[in-house]
């Protein structure tokens, strides 16, 4: 599939978010349209996954560990067909299974219920070692938050992947440099991150997260090397393609009111024509 | 009904645990084990001489571990998941509820020196408070098996049930009480020895002692029955609520806080079906002072005549 392409998918998932969060009431959508482009590219273009058969044992793995970003991840399964288009419309409604956040019990092609942060890279790195006791080329794909790497329990799983030589684990940040209710530089300053992945002995890739053509390079096995887990730092923007919603920290999970959703729209609509 | 203990002979039941994993592993190479630097502790340097890919060994990093762990799961494998209970349970409470049994993933999380076996180390490295904290989670059986034999039947089980499960094993040397072809079964009372006049429930350590206690209870002409509860999650309703009517007093002896672990969990069966008068024995909600494992069950008045001194005084509000 070619970036244009690619684009023309990611604008149309960021859209059915939109809509969706302005009709539920409730959403992330800044971190849901910061890492939109790079779950489309994996799911697209990267992963090994099948609708049709959800738990094949050599599938890919992508573990989505920024769990409150789940619309985003509903929007893109329901596009490769594990879950009925229409149902994104019950997304928080009463006995819905998109809750929101993902479980694995409930919807196919959820791989592990995420929501309290730290968590999904410790799982990816457990997913990458049975793939490597079995001997197997599938893949495992981690993505967090960037404030989501202040959780200690990341730094665990850090050591251990490295010491594990997991080349076949690719951890992905989202690196928009806005947490809940401050920027990253003001709570508790990773940046630059990867240097420290580097000193822990990844291998670190620095990516424009909004660049389909960077985004499925840097993803693609054949870049990978042997014996180091890959660490690709995004640069992305929270809220990115609306301008009053990129980088501005209000946008966290907050809902558009009738006139922002429609010039919201407008401003998606009008990016792809 | 069981052959006379012999409480000459005590045995550490990390033993029957590594041997059973050792045996598994042998038949089934989906079985592995994940550590936190507990090779020694956890009695897994023959599984790693064994089966030397299939011992991972995270290092001291618990919330790792347990992650680690579900995502093994995910990949089709059976992890034993071995760390120091207060470590395990304490350290990666969030990992247990959302890795685990949220996701519901087929981790064996395996509970070593639990209770107050490391004694005088101190409350830090005390585990008396993991029935009540596993107990609150959905799809988490929680076992603790009160010999090596029911050690060894629990492995085995372990390895077949589809599902996370909580195994609750001591080091504190026990004698032999079940049978060697034990078949463990979960949720199911084993009856000890029958009796009429009221009835002792415990596992884990305890089991043994509260066997004495009826032995004792016998000379002092009060008939106690005797239930071994390992599972304390999903509780056998059945053998509790039989023991009520047929006994009408229920005495619960356990290493953990009272609040929340075995006895809370007999009380709430009584409390719904079948209200008696019940005393619980346990830790009585302090943090432990210094003293070897075995003797700080004896100052909480789990000594073998403590329970029998208790059961009496029980029997006394009997109607």
């Amino acid at each position: 599939m070619t970036p244009r392409e690619l684009r023309k998918i990611a604008n149309r998932i960021r859209r059915r978010d939109l809509q969706a969060v302005f009709e539920a009431g409730a959403g992330h959508i800044g971190g849901e349209f910061s890492v939109i482009d790079i779950l489309t590219a994996l799911y697209f273009e990267v992963l090994s996954v099948s609708a049709e058969n959800p738990t094949a044992p050599e599938r890919d793995r992508l573990v989505l560990s920024k769990g409150h970003t789940a619309l985003a991840l509903y929007i893109v399964l329901a596009e490769k067909g594990f879950l009925p288009q229409a149902e994104i419309s019950s997304f928080l409604q009463h006995k819905s299974r998109l809750n929101g956040h993902p479980n694995r019990v409930k919807l196919p092609g959820v791989e592990t219920n995420t929501g309290p942060l730290g968590h999904g890279l410790s799982v990816g790195v457990g997913m990458a070692t049975a793939a490597k006791l079995d001997g197997q080329n599938w893949r495992t794909f981690v993505i967090t938050g960037d404030g989501e790497m202040q959780e200690g329990s990341n730094w665990e799983a850090i050591m251990a992947a490295a010491h594990f030589k997991l080349d076949n684990l690719t951890l992905i940040i989202d690196h928009n440099r806005l947490q809940q209710g401050a920027p990253l530089a003001d709570t508790n300053n990773l940046a630059p991150i990867a240097p420290k992945l580097a000193a822990f002995g990844w291998d670190c890739i620095e990516i424009d997260g909004h660049d389909m053509s960077e985004i499925c390079s840097v993803l693609s096995a054949d870049t990978i090397g042997k014996g180091r887990p890959r660490c690709v730092v995004a640069h992305t923007n929270k809220g990115h393609g609306v301008s009053f919603m990129a980088d501005n920290v209000a946008w966290h999970h907050k809902v558009p009111n009738e006139e922002q959703y429609k010039q919201a729209m407008a401003e998606l609509e009008a990016a792809i024509s | 009904m069981t052959k006379a203990m012999d409480i000459t002979k005590l045995h550490d039941c990390r033993d029957a645990f590594t041997q059973a994993l050792e045996e598994l592993g042998a038949t089934n190479p989906d079985i592995v084990a994940v550590c936190n630097d507990s090779v020694g502790s956890s009695k897994l340097g023959g599984f790693r001489d064994k089966f030397p890919q299939r011992l991972i060994n995270v290092g001291i990093a618990e919330q790792n571990m347990v992650g680690v762990g579900a995502g093994l799961a995910n990949g089709g494998k059976i992890p034993f998941v071995c760390a120091a209970a207060p470590f395990l349970t304490g350290r990666a409470l969030e990992q247990i509820k959302a890795d685990v049994a949220y996701s519901e993933t087929n981790v064996k999380l395996v509970g070593i020196s639990s209770g107050m076996a490391y004694g005088e180390l101190g409350p830090t490295h005390h585990s008396i408070e993991d029935f009540a904290w596993i107990r609150a989670l959905p799809n988490i059986p929680v076992i603790a098996p009160a010999d090596r034999h029911e050690t060894a039947a629990v492995i085995r089980w372990a390895a077949t049930y589809q599902g996370g499960c909580f195994l609750r094993l001591s080091r504190v040397g026990v004698p032999d009480l079940l049978p060697e072809d034990h078949v463990f079964e979960l949720g199911t009372a084993n009856l000890l020895r029958d009796g009429t006049d009221i009835t002792l429930i415990a596992n884990g350590v305890l089991t043994h002692r509260v066997m004495i206690a009826a032995s004792l209870l016998a000379s002092r002409g009060v008939s106690a029955r005797v239930l071994n509860m390992a599972t304390v999650r999903p509780i056998d309703e059945s053998a509790i609520i039989e023991a009520a009517a047929q006994t009408g007093a229920i005495l619960t002896c356990e290493e953990h806080t009272v609040f929340g672990g075995l006895g809370s969990a007999v009380a709430e069966v009584v409390v719904d079906h079948c209200p008696i008068p019940m005393t619980r024995l346990g830790v009585p909600g302090v943090f432990a002072h210094t003293a070897s494992a075995n003797r700080l069950l004896d100052d909480f008045g789990m000594s073998p005549e403590a329970i029998a001194n208790s059961a009496v005084t029980l029997l006394q509000r009997k109607v």
